[in-house]
């Protein structure tokens, strides 16, 4: 079983760590358009030419070919071989957001580019997209997660805590929370703020929104942990020592509930990354051209688009990966 | 009588909740629907300031509360700015077809997930049972939106169903037979989404809950008694392990009617999702607060329902009722 925990936490380390290098792993910048290169499909890498077989794989540029579909159709320009390259320099970006710098993970030299998921329809790298995207929509479901984990926290551990009225009306309150569709809940308090907003504040107002709303169901864990062990008899015995209440919670009762709630952030996480996502999709969250997976798969709501160019379901197969990973993760740390 | 009636009230205090709590939320929207038509230099801005009076966004919270309270008393939930017309009815046509969806949806995942779960709990560790594990934790993982988008994407793909909208362009022209076989079709799509989703969640918890009672004493015993399994399982074990089962129809339907409202904007399904995102978009305050109110209020009455079953069929409930009294 520990083994299993071990595994999951170690590839969702992997996930997050190449998420937060995205610009290192991107072979390009995320906004740069091109467009002689709308709707282009995945690069080909090939390892055999007419001088036989190659260790290292190299690309053809793509040429676009215009027949009578708009898009047109591509095909490899085949009299240049373009070998892949290891850490070499190209578009300039901030390593972490810090220390600007030009070197990426692998690439190849213009005019031939490696588009490992393809290209959009403003012909930008997908790849680069999703994992720059990727960046957004996986933190705003943590920091999400965290304001829902903090809110629900305090006021779960005051209600168990100090019962009576102040327990009965935030139950009650949790109770409207708990009772409503989340995501009319969500559409509506996001309908009440304003539509256009920078990135910045845009991904602080949804994360806000969702913690917001989440805060109902770690409240009412939080509130049955302390209620059961208020009662046990090392706490009383601290009280009768003369220990204060905040003493109390913070070193008997708050690492009573850690575990449970490090199982209901591994439980929260993937749903606070989805509720951001199906609100970028529904063009309400992180707006163009900021990428996120929710606003990368908006561009699939024309049906012609989400059958001719598959590719562009990515971020959708990067959404399956993350989820279903830290889904595994709460089994895990549920089942022990 | 009196514990349906104390449901019932507790259902309405929680309806008065989230309304007062819709109109606290509006209270700090910096903007209102006719802030895009100040942009528009054809527009002067008295008439915008006497919209704004008209619709009575000029006054303060309170008033506007109460107003609204009195027209929700009428049945209208407000006025819509951008439909001019009575909120209730302009929602409740859109209503009827998320229950149409909702509906087909909860009966075919009950009838899938209550024989397979059974089944499942009663073969504990088969291969089955490993399988139905296995699946449905794999696909409660995974986004709603994702599995909508990825069939849609198949279905438009290899052409297998309709898409778009609840009827052809055809329909009227169409039999009466045809006419249900083209609905049926449109309604495909949506409801097997749903019903995967849905399925993924129901069938873990009433395999969960079978087991809990296989696990019981009194169960052992009476296989220890040598009473046939199949007898234990209907007889014994069934009834005891409806009232979780009946608990979590009453929960789930907050995320079932979430997940519809995200189904109908991906497959174009005209429920109350489509016009509840156009309302957030264009900042409908009272067609929003009245969807937000038609979604609770379906909520809190399918839970209503659930709670009569449960009282219906498990002795303890009504035991627990009777002593409250």
């Amino acid at each position: 079983m520990h083994s299993r925990t071990a595994i999951l936490v170690a590839a969702l380390a992997g996930l997050h760590v190449i998420l937060l290098f995205a610009g290192f792993v991107a072979p390009y910048d995320p906004a740069t358009q091109d467009r002689e290169l709308p709707y282009a499909p995945p690069t080909r890498l090939h390892f055999e030419d007419a001088s036989g077989f190659h260790l290292r794989p190299f690309v053809y540029a793509s040429m676009r070919v215009l027949d009578g579909d708009q898009a047109g159709s591509y095909q490899e320009d085949q009299t240049h071989a373009f070998p892949v390259q290891f850490l070499l320099h190209g578009s300039s970006y901030k390593l972490l957001g810090l220390h600007e710098t030009t070197l990426h993970l692998f690439g190849v030299v213009e005019p031939a580019r490696i588009l490992v998921l393809g290209t959009d329809g403003y012909g930008r790298d997908e790849f680069s997209r999703v994992l720059f995207g990727g960046q957004i929509s996986v933190a705003a479901g943590i920091t999400a997660t965290f304001i829902a984990l903090l809110a629900g926290g305090i006021l779960g551990s005051v209600a168990g805590y100090y019962g009576r009225w102040i327990d009965e009306s935030l139950m009650g309150v949790t109770e409207l929370f708990l009772s409503l569709p989340w995501l009319y809940f969500l559409l509506g308090v996001r309908a009440f703020l304003p539509l256009h907003l920078s990135a910045l504040h845009t991904f602080f107002l949804l994360t806000g929104v969702i913690g917001l709303i989440g805060w109902a169901r770690p409240a009412r864990l939080v509130r049955g942990i302390v209620l059961s062990s208020r009662n046990r008899n090392y706490v009383l015995a601290a009280r009768g020592f003369g220990a204060s209440d905040f003493y109390i919670l913070w070193r008997h009762v708050i690492p009573e509930a850690f575990g449970v709630l490090l199982t209901q952030a591994a439980l929260l996480v993937p749903q606070y990354i989805a509720a951001e996502v199906t609100l970028s999709f529904f063009g309400l969250g992180v707006s163009e051209p900021v990428p996120s997976w929710g606003n990368m798969l908006s561009a699939l709501e024309q049906y012609s688009v989400l059958v001719a160019y598959g590719w562009l379901l990515a971020p959708a197969g990067a959404l399956i990966i993350t989820s279903v990973l830290y889904g595994y993760l709460a089994d895990a740390l549920h089942s022990g | 009588m009196s514990y349906i009636a104390r449901r019932l009230a507790r259902a309405v205090l929680l309806l008065i909740g989230v309304s007062a709590l819709c109109f606290l939320f509006t209270e700090m929207a910096p903007g209102t629907f006719f802030d895009e038509m100040r942009m528009n230099p054809q527009i002067s801005p008295e008439t915008i300031s006497a919209l704004r009076a008209r619709y009575g966004l000029n006054q303060p919270l309170l008033v506007r509360y109460g107003r609204w309270v009195k027209s929700a008393l009428h049945s209208d939930l407000g006025y819509s700015i951008a439909y001019n017309v009575p909120v209730a009815p302009l929602l409740w046509s859109r209503a009827e077809n998320t229950l149409v969806l909702t509906i087909t949806t909860l009966l075919l995942t009950w009838l899938i997930s209550v024989p397979l779960g059974v089944w499942a709990a009663s073969r504990r560790g088969g291969l089955l049972d490993r399988s139905v594990t296995l699946l449905s934790s794999f696909l409660i993982s995974v986004p709603e939106l994702v599995i909508a988008i990825g069939l849609l994407a198949a279905v438009v793909r290899w052409r297998i169903l309709p898409v778009g909208g609840m009827r052809s362009a055809d329909f009227e022209d169409l039999s009466t037979s045809g006419k249900l076989q083209d609905f049926l079709l449109h309604l495909a799509l949506p409801a097997v989404i749903l019903v995967l989703c849905e399925t993924a969640v129901i069938v873990r918890h009433v395999r969960a809950s079978v087991l809990e009672v296989l696990d019981a004493p009194y169960v052992q015993a009476a296989c220890g008694f040598g009473i046939k399994s199949g007898r234990v399982l209907f007889r014994h074990v069934l009834p005891v392990a409806a009232n979780p089962a009946i608990s979590l129809l009453g929960f789930s339907l907050a995320g079932l009617l979430s997940g519809s409202m995200m189904v109908e904007v991906v497959c174009g399904w005209p429920g109350l999702g489509p016009l509840m995102l156009e309302a957030t978009l264009s900042r409908d305050l009272y067609l929003v607060i009245g969807g937000i109110m038609f979604s609770s209020l379906f909520t809190l009455g399918g839970g209503l329902i659930a709670d009569i079953m449960l009282l219906a069929l498990d002795p303890r409930i009504r035991r627990e009722a009777a002593d409250a009294q």
